[in-house]
């Protein structure tokens, strides 16, 4: 699969609340970030752990949040960041 | 967002001071682990990781804090291979029995 | 180890069938899980004894030194390091080490950025760098604190960064692992690549800590 977004380029966790197995922290999601690299393309977790195969394989990014964004009450330097790895059906554009 | 997080999506919990302690993991406990990676592998399939999670996430909350690490392991691989058949509940339930009735596992017998 | 079941020894010392104790005590209701599972897979012929001997010898060898010598070189071969950190799994793999099927990312500290590494979903490690992760590491109170008030778990660990260090935490979510190049200590210039493995320890490739120097 191409990739959709670059790195660099800014993003937003999307709001989903699966009841099911997933791999986006609640903490991220909503938050805007920007994309620190693209990973490669790795099955989908969220079928994988119901036995099936994870295809089709989505791109994985690494995508970089200021610590400020994340918690209003992050009491550490604005330089401050955090690094999550989400899979590409869990970004959206960020306007 | 409102909604509360899942017991296993831990991040941004408060639980207090980090407990240093280790311990040297115990045979039994590295077994779970060769087992599941055994399990896990290209030419077997019979879980995959992300099934083992799923296992290990549907644990009660308070289960899922009083069990250690790889008896969260245990309990959830054993939950899988039952729900694929690979293992029957009653298989296991009856090798515990015939464990016990045969004094592995006891104080005295070890 | 065919069965444990079926040659009815009462309390003997005869374990040739089962393997060692691992408590003086009783067993936990797990660690009879842990044997009955094994038994049954053993017996339906889908894993065998000798198997999970071999997997588990892989796994004892495996332990923090070989990181160490990973950040020891790349902290003499300016070359190496750059393939390291392009690449963690294929530089890795340069040295014998072997990651799959997971990713190796590896994150320098400098003097201005530091890096930590969690997992707040469950506990990915690099088990085929490091070894199996230290019981913190996979500790509640670890995994949602170090996304939240990183510096407080640092200090906690006794390390204190000061606020012109930019913190990078690093939560291993996927399918990659991560191992933090620490920084070489200063007045090292004399060691060789070994000595500079042996001051590398585990808490300062999970960025935890620094590495000092001898």
């Amino acid at each position: 699969m191409t990739a959709k977004y670059q790195p660099g380029e800014r993003v937003r966790v999307r709001t989903d609340r699966p009841s099911g197995h997933c791999r986006t922290p609640h903490y991220c999601r909503g938050h805007v970030g920007e994309v620190e690299r693209i990973c490669g393309d790795f099955r989908n977790p969220e079928t994988l752990a119901y036995a099936l195969d994870g295809l089709p394989k989505q791109p994985l990014y690494r995508v970089r949040f200021s610590q400020a964004d994340l918690w209003p009450d992050y009491d550490g330097p604005k330089t401050d960041t955090l690094d999550i790895e989400i899979y590409e059906h869990w970004l959206e554009p960020p306007a | 967002m409102s909604e509360q997080p899942r017991h296993h999506d831990m991040g941004g919990r408060r639980d207090g001071e980090i407990e240093r302690a280790e311990h040297v993991y115990d045979p039994w406990e590295k077994r779970v682990d060769a087992m599941l990676r055994l399990l896990s592998s290209e030419d077997r399939r019979l879980i995959r990781v992300d099934e083992l999670r799923r296992g290990i996430e549907s644990l009660p909350a308070d289960a899922y804090d009083a069990m250690t690490y790889y008896e969260r392991w245990v309990s959830s691989i054993v939950y899988i291979l039952t729900e694929k058949g690979v293992v029957t509940q009653e298989e296991m339930r009856d090798r515990i029995a015939e464990l016990k009735a045969n004094g592995v596992g006891l104080e005295q017998g070890k | 180890m065919t069965t444990t079941h079926d040659h009815g020894h009462e309390h003997g010392h005869d374990h040739d069938h089962t393997p060692p104790p691992d408590h003086d005590g009783p067993w936990s209701d797990f660690q009879y899980m842990e044997a009955a599972l094994r038994e049954l897979l053993i017996e339906k012929d889908i894993l065998t004894a000798d198997e999970i001997r071999a997997q588990l010898e892989r796994m004892d060898a495996i332990s923090p030194a070989m990181g160490a010598k990973v950040v020891a070189r790349a902290w003499t071969d300016p070359a190496y390091k750059e393939r390291l950190l392009a690449d963690g799994t294929a530089a890795t793999r340069e040295l014998g080490i072997e990651i799959e099927p997971t990713h190796l990312v590896v994150v320098e500290n400098t003097a201005e950025v530091h890096n930590m590494v969690v997992c707040t979903l469950c506990s990915c490690y690099p088990r085929n760098l490091l070894g199996l992760p230290p019981d913190w590491y996979k500790s509640a109170s670890y995994r949602g604190r170090a996304v939240r008030e990183p510096r407080a778990v640092l200090r906690e660990f006794g390390t204190e960064l000061s606020d012109d260090i930019a913190l990078r935490v690093h939560d291993s979510t996927a399918d990659m692992r991560y191992m933090v190049l620490p920084r070489r200590p200063e007045r090292t210039e004399g060691l060789s690549e070994s000595e500079l493995a042996e001051l590398v320890h585990r808490d300062a490739m999970v960025g935890v800590t620094v590495v000092q120097g001898p």
